[in-house]
C-alpha cells in the first residue's frame, strides 16, 4: 500500500492534548482543572498552550487541594458540566479518595438515576522515577474494585488520544491512568478524528505459545520479553486490555484458548489485584483450556523503594516476564 | 431584626478585648453592612408555618415508623431546626441549587418534595425519591434542584462549591451572561472540623463563587459538644475570615428574621458572585440519630431550648400581629397531619424495588451485568409541588 504523505508521528502528551482540545472545541461544557494546568502549561506539558486557546475560565489552575478541587469538579458534573480533572500524579488522588470514590462513582446510584457524574480524572500513575513510596502509586487495582467508575490505561499515543476522547464523551466517571514514563513516546496518530471504544482489547503481538495480558506501561516490557522469547522459539500473544472497567475478558479468553498458557503482567501489588482478578476469571472460564496454571508478574509486595537498584528489582521487567512465560509453557 | 450589621474581618468582641487591646490591633476595613429584607406578609408567614408544621409532623411519623422497623439504617431527625430550612430556602429562587448533609428530610420538604416520596425513600421502596437506593441520608430531587443529602460529614461542602462553579460557568461561559444564581450548601457544626470544608471555602473564595455555607449550629456533632470538638467555638467567624469570606450569625429559631437576613445575604452573593458563611444558631431536640440516648447533655438544657421553640415563636407572632387564631393554627396542624399520614400510607403501599434494580443506575449505559439507568417515579410529577 502506498502512502501519499508521511504518517504523522506525535508524542503521547501531544495526543492527550489533542483529545482534550478537540472535545473542548466541540462542547463548551468541557473544561480542564488541576495543579499547574494553565499558566505553567502543565507540570508535564500535557496542557501546553491550552490556556491561550481556551482562556482562564475553562483552563483552571487549582491550588494543591485535591480533595477540594475533585469535589468541586464532581459538584459541577452533577449539573451536567463535563470536567477533566488532572492529577499531577494519581498518588495524590488518595487525598481525594472520598469525593472520587464516594461521590463520583456512586452518585448515579445513590440518587436513583437522577444525577450522573460525567467526569474524567486523569494523570500519571505508577513508579519508575526514584520517587519513593508515596509518589509511586499504582492505583489501578485499588480503584478497579469499585463499581460505578470506568478505568482506561492507554499504552501508546494513538490509544491515549482515542481512549481519552471516549472518556470525555462518556456520561460516567472515568479514571484515566497515564504514565510519566510513556509521555515522550511517539507513534502514528492520524490527523482525522477517531475514538477508541472502551472494552476492546488489542493484540499487540501475535503468537501461539503463550498469552501475555497487560495494561499500560508494563506492555513495553511484555513486548521486549516476547521478542527475546521468540529467539528461543516461544511465540507470545501479547494482549493489551486497554480498559479495566469494562474489561474485555472475551478477547483474553480467546487468546488463552489459542495458546493454552497465560501470564498476566500487572504493575500493582499482587494481593487482591487486577492480576489476581483476571487470573481468577481465566481459571474459571478456561479451566479445560489451560495446560498450566496462570502465572503472574507484579511489583514486589513491599513499599516502592527509592534506591535505583532496588526500584528496578521491585518493578516488573522483561527478565521476570520471560521467566514466567518459560514456567507457564514448561520451558524450564 | 433592625439593621443587620455584619462586622466580620474585624475584632469587636468587647468581652475579650479591652480598649487598650483594640489599639494594638490593626483594624481591617472590610466590614460589610446589609439591610435585612422586609418582614413577609401574612400569607407568606402562614406558608412558613405550614411548612414547619409539616416538617415536624413528618419527623414525628418518621420516628414512629423507625421504631416500628419500617425504616432502617441511620435516621437523623430535624425537629427543633425547622425554621432554618424553611427560612433560608424561601429566601432564594426555586432554581438555585441546594446541597445538604445527612439531616435532610426537612430541607427536602421545604424545597417542595412531596412527603410521600421522602417517606417511601426511607421505607426503601421503589416509589422513593432515589428508588430506595439512598435512604434517609440521601434525599435527591432533580426537579427541585436538590443535589442530595450526603452521609459523609463535610463531603457536601466541595460539592456546594462545585454547584456554584457550575451555575457561574453556565451563566457566564455557556450562556454568555452574568452569574445569576446562588447555591446553598448546608452543614452541621461537625463539618467545621473536616478539612474539605476549608478547601471548599478556599476554592470558593479564589474563584469568586456564589455559594452560601449555611452552618446549622445545633451545638453537638453526634455526642460531642461544639466546645469539645471545635476551636474558637465562641467566635466562628474566624473560620471563614481566614479565607476572605464574610460571616454572619442568624437566629435559627426565628424563621422571620432568618428569612429577612438570609434574603439580603443571598441577594448580595448573587449580585457580587461571592461566597458567604452564615451561622444559624439552633438546637436539635432529638438525639444525633435514632439510637442516641443523649447522655452527654442534661434534660434541663433540652427543656430550656424547647421552651424557645421555632414554631411557637412564629405562631405567637401571627397571633399578635395578624390576629391569627389558635383554632386556625390547629386546623392547619390537622391538615398537615392528614397529609403526612397519607404519605406514610403511600410509602407502605409502594412496592419493594424489583431485584433488577440492583443493577440499574450503576452506569448510564448497558454493558456487562449493568442495566443502564432510569429515573424515579417522582420526577415530572406536577402534583409534587406543595
Amino acid at each position: 500500500m502506498s502512502v501519499a504523505t508521511a504518517e504523522r508521528v506525535i508524542e503521547f502528551r501531544d495526543a492527550l492534548r489533542e483529545a482534550m482540545s478537540e472535545e473542548m472545541r466541540k462542547d463548551k461544557r468541557v473544561f480542564l482543572l488541576g495543579e499547574e494546568v494553565a499558566e505553567y502549561n502543565g507540570a508535564y506539558k500535557v496542557s501546553k498552550g491550552m490556556l491561550d486557546e481556551f482562556g482562564a475560565k475553562r483552563i483552571i489552575d487549582t491550588p494543591i487541594s485535591e480533595s477540594g478541587f475533585s469535589g468541586m469538579a464532581i459538584g459541577a458534573a452533577m449539573r451536567g458540566l463535563r470536567p477533566i480533572v488532572e492529577f499531577m500524579s494519581w498518588s495524590f488522588s488518595l487525598v481525594a479518595a472520598d469525593p472520587i470514590l464516594n461521590n463520583a462513582a456512586k452518585m448515579l446510584y445513590m440518587s436513583g438515576g437522577q444525577f450522573g457524574c460525567p467526569i474524567v480524572f486523569r494523570g500519571n500513575n505508577g513508579a519508575g522515577g526514584q520517587l519513593a513510596s508515596t509518589h509511586s502509586w499504582c492505583v489501578e487495582s485499588m480503584y478497579a474494585n469499585i463499581p460505578g467508575l470506568k478505568m482506561a490505561i492507554p499504552y501508546d499515543a494513538y490509544d491515549a488520544k482515542g481512549l481519552l476522547k471516549t472518556a470525555i464523551q462518556d456520561d460516567n466517571p472515568v479514571f484515566f491512568l497515564e504514565s510519566e514514563r510513556l509521555l515522550s513516546t511517539t507513534c502514528h496518530v492520524p490527523e482525522e478524528e477517531y475514538t477508541v471504544p472502551f472494552g476492546q482489547a488489542i493484540v499487540r503481538r501475535a503468537g501461539t505459545d503463550c498469552t501475555i495480558i497487560s495494561f499500560g506501561r508494563p506492555l513495553h516490557f511484555c513486548l521486549e520479553a516476547a521478542k527475546e522469547l521468540a529467539k528461543e522459539g516461544i511465540e507470545c500473544d501479547v494482549v493489551d486490555g486497554r480498559t479495566i472497567r469494562p474489561l474485555d475478558i472475551d478477547s483474553m479468553v480467546e487468546s488463552v484458548r489459542k495458546t493454552n498458557a497465560c501470564v498476566i503482567v500487572d504493575q500493582s501489588w499482587s494481593f487482591a489485584s487486577i492480576g489476581s482478578e483476571i487470573a481468577a476469571q481465566i481459571h474459571a472460564i478456561c479451566f479445560d483450556d489451560l495446560d498450566n496454571r496462570v502465572y503472574r508478574v507484579h511489583s514486589d509486595d513491599v513499599p516502592t523503594p527509592y534506591a535505583h537498584n532496588l526500584e528496578q528489582a521491585y518493578l516488573p521487567n522483561a527478565r521476570k516476564i520471560c521467566e514466567a512465560v518459560r514456567q507457564a509453557t514448561y520451558n524450564v | 431584626m433592625t439593621n443587620l450589621l455584619i462586622v466580620d474581618m474585624n475584632m469587636t468582641n468587647t468581652d475579650t478585648n479591652t480598649a487598650a487591646d483594640m489599639e494594638s490591633i490593626e483594624i481591617r476595613k472590610d466590614q460589610l453592612q446589609l439591610t435585612p429584607a422586609a418582614v413577609p406578609d401574612k400569607g407568606v408567614l402562614l406558608g412558613f408555618l405550614r411548612q414547619m408544621l409539616l416538617i415536624r409532623e413528618f419527623e414525628v411519623r418518621t420516628m414512629q415508623a423507625y421504631q416500628n422497623r419500617l425504616i432502617g439504617g441511620f435516621c437523623h431527625i430535624y425537629i427543633g431546626q425547622e425554621a432554618i430550612a424553611v427560612g433560608t430556602i424561601a429566601a432564594v429562587n426555586p432554581d438555585d441549587p441546594i446541597v445538604l448533609a445527612y439531616r435532610d428530610h426537612g430541607h427536602a420538604l421545604a424545597r417542595g418534595m412531596d412527603p410521600k416520596y421522602c417517606m417511601a425513600e426511607m421505607f426503601g421502596r421503589i416509589g422513593g425519591c432515589a428508588k430506595g437506593k439512598g435512604g434517609s441520608m440521601h434525599m435527591f430531587d432533580a426537579d427541585h434542584y436538590l443535589y442530595g443529602g450526603h452521609g459523609i460529614v463535610g463531603a457536601q461542602t466541595p460539592l456546594g462549591t462545585g454547584l456554584a462553579f457550575a451555575t457561574k460557568y453556565e451563566d457566564e461561559v455557556i450562556n454568555d451572561g452574568k452569574s445569576n444564581h446562588v447555591t446553598l450548601c448546608y452543614m452541621g457544626d461537625g463539618a467545621l472540623n473536616q478539612g474539605c470544608f476549608y478547601e471548599a471555602m478556599n476554592l470558593a473564595s479564589l474563584q469568586d463563587l456564589p455559594v452560601i455555607f449555611v452552618l446549622e449550629n445545633n451545638r453537638y456533632s453526634m455526642g460531642t459538644s461544639i466546645e469539645r470538638g471545635t476551636s474558637m467555638a465562641h467566635d466562628l467567624r474566624v473560620k471563614s475570615e481566614a479565607q476572605g469570606i464574610h460571616h454572619a450569625i442568624v437566629d435559627g429559631k426565628n424563621v422571620i428574621s432568618t428569612y429577612q437576613d438570609f434574603s439580603s445575604i443571598a441577594d448580595w452573593c448573587r449580585e457580587e458572585s461571592r461566597p458567604f458563611f452564615v451561622e444559624a444558631q439552633t438546637y436539635r431536640y432529638k438525639g444525633h440519630s435514632m439510637s442516641d440516648p443523649r447522655k452527654y447533655r442534661t434534660r434541663e438544657e433540652e427543656a430550656n431550648e424547647e421552651s424557645k421553640d421555632c414554631i411557637d415563636i412564629l405562631e405567637n407572632f401571627l397571633m399578635e400581629e395578624h390576629d391569627v387564631t389558635q383554632d386556625s393554627v390547629k386546623q392547619m396542624a390537622r391538615q398537615v397531619k392528614t397529609q403526612v399520614l397519607q404519605a406514610v400510607e403511600w410509602a407502605k403501599n409502594s412496592p419493594e424495588a424489583p431485584i433488577e434494580e440492583l443493577y440499574t443506575d450503576v452506569y448510564t449505559d448497558v454493558w456487562g451485568p449493568y442495566l443502564g439507568t432510569s429515573k424515579p417515579e417522582m420526577l415530572g410529577d406536577e402534583g409534587s409541588e406543595q
